[in-house]
């Protein structure tokens, strides 16, 4: 096969260079396959890292098990009248608020990663642009889970008992899940853009305080002022908080779900193609 | 420049007009490259001439402001994913994972270039045996010497077995005996016929390694040839002289034109002359020369000749005397 000129504009798969082991065929981007096992392999390494730096694991350890006793005691006599009574509308939305904790930290890592010598071989790899981003991103659901499994836990201590029974408490664990994933591209996007790791914690906390407490996590929305309600009724938190309450109280998937595997599904969509465009220039 | 494909096929590097500006600065201000297949190509330059970002354009690691450039005749502009694939890489910086060992490096490697799991683990053990990283191969890399993560570097590097590895001052920070080591292990892969394209400070490790040579100065190409040509242009050696008495420079300078044939290079310092020789014996010459005019002296050496001679005879500027450039790429 002759070489393929610089004139040549392929569309094809593959281009031929002409190398001293003889004409190698050479595919021009990377298949879905590859992607898939690249993004693996660099989960395979953020897990490594972890075992390796437990402190990892502090904030979706610790943070639940307080967050959700101080809440449940400071806030539930005076909202619902007894903790008990507070634990159904206060477990989804601490559940809420450790996910995206959890996701900001996805980004502060992301961030301190970059500026190791390893990303400069990474890009020299031919391998995909999204594979440093996805394979963390992969290794964080471990992160997600914990934070999930024990704030249910730490609530069924306490006295809470979910009206979804099993199949809801899945449901409701699974969209946590799901909803920190997603929106840990917010978070990876500011991690490739932020200068610092400093940064990007500043602005996380800028953008996860209203998210969270300006929602209906942890007090019921008819209790906020009419202009507040507003932002509260719109703010995607919300959605996810309500969605989660209706799987873990009522086993029962409402619109709401829907709303917010829609709400995710944006955010990804948005912030996922930004965060791979933004790394990559980023030499 | 090479519209003949067949002429861009012997060629595993071509670069024309090559530009990249950080701000007002033009790190790299339009360099000609051709590097032959199977050959070492030493790019020899102090700090911040440029080398770096050449190399970084030239690996896809950093967007070209101007110029076009192909490896093994694939266009870097149009296709990185491709050129990625021909190319390895080994930084300046070792850029492997501090927070693995060498072994969980190579197969984290050989995993995203493709390599079953075996295949990686094999491959992986292959290289730590060639590097001699064996014993230290379930180490963190943050307990590594410097001299060890260079060699992991460069062994990261060929576990794709690419026919065309870029090395940026590999040897740079290294003592003498590991700088040594590096110089052998980068022998070998030319055996094995890699095609090496190297940055480095050293005007002995251009010489040592490369076929042949382009010096970078201030983001341009001041001159490019084989080793010996290079030196034929400054002497194969140098003898540095300090005259007792500066006031005799200029008798002195006289001497040695006719003893030698070739025009002295004076330094800053008063009465320090340096003499460029085609071989070192003819000191004795111009040092009895200088006895004959009972010119007296202080110190005589004889040197090979430093970058910074180079410079002097190719630009006619010293190597550190502009410092303005800093490395920016970094």
């Amino acid at each position: 096969m002759t070489l393929l000129s610089s004139t040549s504009s392929t569309v094809d798969e593959t281009i031929t260079a002409t190398t001293p082991v003889g004409a190698q065929d050479l595919r021009v981007r990377p298949s879905v396959a590859d992607t898939f096992h690249q993004s693996v392999a660099m989960a395979w390494r953020a897990t490594k890292k972890m075992r390796r730096n437990p402190e990892q694991f502090f904030d979706v350890t610790i943070q639940p098990l307080l967050f959700t006793a101080m809440f449940a005691y400071i806030f539930g006599g005076a909202i619902s009248g007894s903790v008990a009574d507070y634990l159904p509308i206060i477990i989804p939305g601490i559940l809420a608020q450790t996910a995206l904790t959890a996701c900001m930290a996805t980004g502060i890592q992301l961030r301190e990663d970059m500026d190791k010598g390893v990303f400069d071989r990474f890009k020299s790899l031919p391998i995909a642009r999204i594979a440093p981003l996805a394979g963390p991103a992969m290794a964080d659901l471990l992160r997600y889970g914990t934070a999930a499994t024990l704030t249910i836990g730490t609530g069924i201590a306490m006295g809470y008992r979910p009206g979804g029974g099993v199949l809801g408490v899945v449901g409701g664990w699974l969209l946590t899940i799901v909803a920190g994933w997603s929106l840990a591209w917010i978070f990876t996007y500011l991690g490739t853009v932020a200068r610092s790791a400093q940064a990007v914690q500043g602005i996380s906390m800028m953008i996860m305080f209203p998210l969270t407490f300006l929602s209906n996590a942890f007090v019921p929305a008819d209790t906020l002022p009419g202009w507040l309600q507003t932002f509260v009724n719109v703010n995607p938190v919300s959605h996810v908080v309500t969605a989660v309450r209706d799987l873990l109280n009522d086993g029962q998937l409402t619109a709401q779900v829907g709303w917010a595997l829609v709400g995710c599904a944006v955010v990804v969509a948005v912030f996922l193609p930004l965060s791979v465009r933004s790394y990559s220039r980023k030499m | 420049m090479n519209q003949n494909p067949s002429a861009t096929t012997e060629l595993a590097v071509s670069a024309t007009g090559l530009v990249k500006t950080f701000g007002d600065l033009r790190a790299v201000d339009g360099i000609d490259l051709e590097v032959r297949r199977g050959e070492v190509f030493g790019v020899l330059g102090p700090n911040g001439a440029g080398k770096t970002t050449m190399l970084q354009m030239l690996a896809t690691l950093l967007p070209m402001d101007g110029g076009h450039a192909e490896i093994f005749g694939v266009d870097v502009k149009k296709h990185p994913h491709v050129v990625r694939q021909l190319v390895g890489v080994t930084g300046q910086y070792a850029s492997v994972d501090e927070n693995l060992t060498a072994r969980e490096n190579l197969f984290l490697f050989g995993r995203l270039l493709g390599l079953e799991k075996k295949k990686a683990r094999a491959t992986g053990e292959d290289l730590l045996a060639r590097f001699g990283l064996e014993e230290a191969g379930d180490k963190q890399i943050k307990e590594f010497s410097g001299g060890m993560r260079r060699r992991l570097d460069l062994a990261a590097s060929l576990i794709h077995r690419p026919p065309l590895i870029f090395l940026d001052e590999p040897t740079t920070g290294l003592d003498p005996r590991t700088r040594g080591q590096m110089w052998e292990t980068i022998r070998e892969l030319v055996a094995s016929g890699c095609t090496v394209l190297l940055t480095t400070q050293y005007l002995d490790e251009a010489d040592q390694l490369a076929d042949r040579i382009a010096v970078i100065d201030r983001g341009r190409k001041v001159a490019e040839g084989t080793s010996d040509q290079l030196k034929s242009q400054v002497g194969s050696s140098t003898l540095q002289l300090r005259l007792l008495d500066p006031a005799q420079t200029s008798q002195a300078v006289d001497v040695v034109r006719r003893v030698v044939g070739d025009e002295p290079v004076l330094t800053p310092e008063a009465g320090g002359i340096n003499v460029p020789l085609p071989d070192a014996n003819r000191a004795a010459d111009v040092l009895i020369g200088l006895r004959e005019q009972e010119l007296l002296i202080t110190s005589a050496t004889v040197q090979k000749p430093t970058l910074d001679e180079v410079f002097m005879a190719l630009t006619g500027h010293g190597a550190d005397e502009d410092d303005t450039q800093k490395e920016l790429s970094r």
